[in-house]
């Protein structure tokens, strides 16, 4: 393989792959938070 | 008995002989070490790193060391923590034990400037190729566009091993990275004002409101790690070890270990390996071409991730109607904090009530997470592609 043809795969597939992994952990994130909603903040707590 | 004693005297100017004769490359060094000693504590540029690995490269540049002959100090500890990739796995066991979660789990979607962010990878690799570096070469330059230490260690490392690429290109590779780690200050600032406009940059985003609940930041290392073993299993032992250190901290069921991650095991982890990586920066071996060239392709791939991001937040501007400061994109690059504080300074340089902080530290956790999953999927690529 020379080197423009790998570096154009690494270009489209690398940066591709990248982003559509970090895209399915996005999805994964929101489902996580509709299973543990974020919990509303308790301001007399906080002022300890 | 006299030519015994001159003799022995002969041996004790060994040193200084040698200095004279072929000790050009090794003076240079010495002085390098020096400027990085200036750096590390009189500007106080990533110390911890820096000064491990000037005395690393004083110690092997001094006239007729042995520090990495085959049983010397230097060898020794580059063989047993480096070698085998084991202290930059340690480091991140507990850089992910000081990372915390929870403003990307509070807006996941600041996830995808930590996609952007690592442009600066993929458009490196291929200019370092156009250069006439080998494949396994260029991958190890375009890593410094991870922003990230221990992953160009760990990559470049790979191929030393392999004697795909000189080994004292690993010392080259890290110098670069943690240098522009600490110039992150110094190299975005005027690409985030060239890229924006004013009205952007004044652009205020409310706090995120709520706590995310625990259950959630104690899943979240678990599915990642998942995911990512799934995907891109060459890159699991980096997003494990990083992934494992926050586990242990937001359980809160083993407050020692966290500890002990965060402080003893990743302090003994830096000096080990920023002496080995000095180790790695003989002289003779280190003055070359190449070596220069790393360090300018290294300064194009963190300005090429700078632009990635600031580039998605004002797609993200237009697409949200002017709710989305394109600042934050910047910090969609793994030097945490550094980058995050760097936009809530910026942002608030043209608004003084913008308060950035929450949303760039999560687009900075992203950043630590597309740096590493960017360098986990190369290296899948790679062993696609039958390269590795």
């Amino acid at each position: 393989m020379n080197n423009t043809v790998f570096g154009l795969t690494m270009l489209v597939v690398g940066m591709g792959g990248t982003l559509a992994t970090l895209f399915l952990i996005t999805l994964v994130i929101y489902g996580l938070s509709a299973l543990f909603p974020v919990r509303p903040e308790e301001p007399g707590k906080e002022k300890k | 008995m006299s030519e015994a004693i001159l003799n022995a005297l002969g041996a004790l100017f060994e040193g200084v002989r040698f200095l004279f004769s072929h000790g050009g490359p090794n003076v240079i060094m010495i002085a390098v070490a020096c400027t990085m000693f200036w750096l590390a504590i009189a500007k106080g540029v990533e110390p911890l790193l820096l000064l491990p690995i000037a005395f690393g490269c004083l110690l092997v540049n001094l006239p007729l060391s042995e520090v990495m002959a085959a049983d010397g100090v230097l060898k020794t500890l580059y063989e047993f923590g480096i070698g085998n990739e084991l202290f930059p796995l340690l480091i991140f066991v507990g850089i992910g034990s000081m990372t915390d979660f929870a403003p990307l789990l509070a807006n996941p979607r600041l996830l995808l400037f930590g996609a952007a962010g690592q442009l600066g990878i993929f458009i490196t690799l291929m200019l370092a190729l156009a250069l006439g570096f080998s494949k396994e070469e260029a991958v190890s330059v375009a890593a410094i566009g991870a922003c990230d230490g221990p992953t160009v260690i760990y990559v470049s490392n790979m191929f030393a091993g392999m004697d795909r690429i000189p080994t004292a290109m690993v010392g080259a590779l890290a110098v670069a990275a943690y240098s522009y780690m600490a110039l992150v200050p110094v190299i975005q600032p005027p690409i985030m004002r060239l890229l924006t406009t004013r009205k952007e940059r004044e652009v205020k985003m409310p706090s995120p409101k709520g706590k995310v609940s625990k259950a959630a930041l104690i899943a979240f290392p678990i599915v990642v790690t998942v995911i990512t073993g799934i995907i891109a299993p060459k890159g699991l032992p980096l997003m494990g070890m990083i992934m494992l250190g926050n586990f242990m901290k937001v359980t809160g069921v083993v407050p020692r270990l966290a500890s002990a991650a965060e402080n003893e095991i990743a302090n003994i982890s830096t000096l080990f390996l920023g002496l080995a990586i000095g180790g790695t920066m003989a002289g003779p071996q280190f003055l070359t071409r190449e070596t220069l060239m790393v360090f300018g392709l290294g300064l194009v791939a963190i300005v090429i991730d700078t632009v990635g991001g600031i580039l998605l937040g004002k797609i993200w501007y237009l697409l949200s109607g002017g709710k989305v400061n394109p600042l934050i994109g910047a910090a969609g690059i793994s030097a945490y904090p550094m980058a995050a504080r760097l936009v809530q300074t910026e942002g608030q340089r043209w608004n003084k009530h913008n308060y950035l902080l929450m949303h760039a530290m999560g687009a900075n956790t992203g950043g630590q997470i597309g740096s590493v999953m960017a360098a986990a999927i190369m290296l899948s690529l790679l062993k696609g592609l039958g390269v590795i």
